[in-house]
């Protein structure tokens, strides 16, 4: 396997309060490699935001990273200060938000927001710039480009709105794509058409994709390896296919059998009892323990083993194995 | 069996014009939004009636029109028999309203955060002045909340225990029909599949009867018992959720379910579909759907399908849906 894009090793990120420190991420560990998708799934709160936001330097005071280390194609950049940090940011690193309306400067029209970063990063003349620009916009399927480009974002709809987002995440080349949360405010439609999108432009570019959501029929389609999150802890990391047909973490299985998709032809969900424990009252031993059916005496006093080499699937002492797992929990 | 709700020919146009002033200054017409035109449908007692659709295809504003919370334009809607637009009888018109109960989809915008959840439980109830002692209490218990949290306020709560508060709050008028308004887009999927089993639980423990608004489609087939698909504004197919999902008739519905991620989709290459949804104020001539259809002949652009029965319990507008 080549060198991987990010590496991201045993990160810790705090957040000091009046009640004490904070952990919304807690030891995680995971690699991504040229080309690939890694999905992060969790419930709100679980720290899949958060580590992204870590790993492009985006953590809002007093959140800071305490310990562990990143490195971006073999480079550490966790400890970098912050006008080193504006190099990466937008070259080696693009950022998809969420929310397309709220990530774009509503004063700007598109052309020049596309320049702008186009021009910080390459250094290039602005009428090259704004080839690139128009380049970029056509990549991302938005018809007569070169006209649209004085457009301001208002005049685009949610759709457009986020390819222009996704162009401007792409426009400086970038090596690693954070998506956070994508589609989740688009129709099923246009999903579907920027998942596919996504796809596209990673295998076309052999770029690193890090996409967070909790939509498990997005990661199914989209990601190459999934990495589960519960309360700042990766629960689980392997391959697409395996993690989601046959999970190995009791929350996994949990999460898999509550989607309506999981459950067809059935009368009642299936559900995992109870709610995330808050960050600042975690259950000692395991975190999992006081929700899952399959508790043992061992989770509740011993932390839950951490999925510190990167080969190890779920962080759980007493794994599923896939053939029970799949069949849910009545 | 009967119906507890018929809509008919269900029309609602918004005036989105500039005002009157630029409007006399630019020499500008009136512009005229149809959110909804012409839906019919009805609801059988007892059973889960789903609107799904994508943004800007009307199904909010439909739900509106059904609680009675936006009159509509033209066509009517009648509850039990009473069409509240029209109908005189003042007494009729407060048991009618008391039947009727909404679920909204942002369970933090829609408690008030200087109530206490035990008021805010209370309050359809004291409305209608039968509220008894310990009904929140009572509510609270019903809906997998703890009865001590009567004195709580809502910012106490997580996502999902809100829904729940919204639940019991809807419960308190001891009506027979909710409308959802997209109950769980909110919350995350474990926590989704918690509400949608309280739903399902109520729903058979109280006889209710929901109106199921949702864009998820995954969350209408687990819950519907009839599906109304809508398309700017329009129905273009109703069908039970078995038919619609196994064997889709609208060319719309078969993009929507092809353009559904689905958990067993891996590395599906999906050709997602083309265009958006069109502008509903200058919408396409013909079919609201042809220019985006992947079968569209000629006399889709000029003549307008209407929604005939096609088939047992199904509805399809479409010219080449056999």
């Amino acid at each position: 396997m080549s060198e991987p894009v990010l590496s991201v090793r045993e990160l810790v990120v705090e957040i000091p309060t009046r009640h004490g420190l904070l952990k919304p991420v807690d030891g995680v560990n995971y690699e991504i490699a040229p080309g690939e998708i890694l999905g992060v799934v969790g419930e709100s709160g679980a720290g899949k935001s958060m580590t992204g936001n870590a790993v492009i330097g985006l953590l809002d005071r007093p959140a800071r990273i305490a310990s562990g280390e990143i490195y971006l194609k073999g480079e550490r950049i966790d400890n970098l200060s912050l006008s080193e940090l504006r190099r990466y940011r937008g070259k080696e690193i693009g950022m998809v938000f969420q929310d397309p309306l709220t990530s774009l400067n509503p004063l700007l029209p598109i052309g020049d927001q596309l320049t702008e970063t186009i021009q910080e990063h390459l250094g290039v003349s602005s009428a090259e710039a704004e080839r690139r620009a128009i380049h970029a916009l056509e990549e991302v399927g938005i018809p007569a480009a070169a006209e649209r480009i004085g457009s301001y974002p208002h005049e685009f709809s949610g759709g457009m709105r986020q390819r222009v987002v996704i162009a401007l995440a792409l426009c400086a080349e970038p090596s690693l794509v954070i998506a956070d949360e994508p589609t989740t405010a688009l129709d099923v439609s246009v999903q579907a058409q920027i998942t596919a999108l996504l796809k596209r432009l990673c295998r076309e570019r052999g770029m690193a994709v890090m996409l967070v959501t909790h939509d498990m029929g997005v990661i199914a389609e989209t990601a190459d390896r999934v990495a589960v999150m519960y309360a700042g802890q990766l629960a689980e990391l392997g391959d697409v296919r395996d993690v989601i047909t046959a999970p190995r973490h009791p929350y996994t299985d949990g999460l898999m059998g509550s989607t309506p998709l999981a459950s067809k032809g059935k009368k009642r969900l299936h559900q995992i009892p109870g709610s995330m424990p808050r960050l600042g009252n975690l259950p000692s031993g395991c975190a999992f323990h006081p929700r899952c059916p399959y508790t043992q005496d061992k989770c509740k006093t011993d932390l839950g083993p951490r999925l510190r080499d990167l080969d190890g699937r779920a962080a759980c002492w007493f794994p599923l194995d896939g053939a029970r797992a799949a069949k849910g929990v009545a | 069996m009967a119906f507890i709700v018929s809509v008919r020919s269900l029309t609602r146009v918004f005036d989105v014009s500039k005002p009157w002033l630029n409007r006399v200054i630019e020499r500008l017409p009136k512009r005229k939004l149809t959110a909804v035109s012409d839906v019919s449908f009805e609801i059988e007692e007892n059973t889960v009636y789903a609107l799904v659709g994508e943004s800007g295809s009307g199904k909010s504003t439909i739900g509106k029109m059904v609680v009675g919370l936006l009159p509509p334009s033209e066509g009517e809607v009648e509850i039990e028999g009473v069409n509240l637009a029209t109908e005189t009888d003042a007494d009729k018109i407060d048991t009618v309203r008391s039947d009727i109960q909404m679920i909204f989809q942002d369970p933090y915008a829609s408690l008030n955060p200087r109530w206490k959840v035990g008021n805010i439980i209370e309050e359809p109830a004291v409305a209608n002045g039968d509220a008894t002692d310990g009904l929140a209490e009572r509510l609270l218990e019903q809906v997998g909340l703890s009865a001590s949290d009567v004195n709580k306020f809502p910012h106490e709560f997580s996502g999902g225990q809100r829904q729940r508060i919204c639940v019991a709050r809807a419960l308190a008028s001891e009506p027979n029909l909710i409308v959802c308004d997209e109950p769980t887009s909110a919350l995350d999927v474990s926590v989704q599949a918690q509400v949608l089993n309280l739903m399902s639980d109520l729903k058979d423990e109280f006889g209710l009867t929901y109106l199921f608004i949702s864009h998820d489609l995954t969350v209408i087939q687990h819950m519907a018992d009839k599906i109304g698909v809508l398309y700017l504004g329009r129905l273009v197919e109703e069908a039970s959720p078995d038919a619609l999902f196994d064997s889709p008739k609208h060319p719309y519905t078969q993009m929507l379910l092809e353009a559904a991620p689905r958990m067993d989709g891996f590395g599906r290459e999906v050709e997602p579909p083309e265009g958006e949804i069109p502008d509903p104020i200058n919408p396409p001539t013909g079919c609201a759907f042809h220019p985006r259809c992947p079968i569209a002949v000629e006399c889709c652009a000029k003549e307008r399908p209407v929604l005939e029965t096609k088939g047992a319990g199904r509805r399809v507008a479409c010219f080449l849906a056999e």
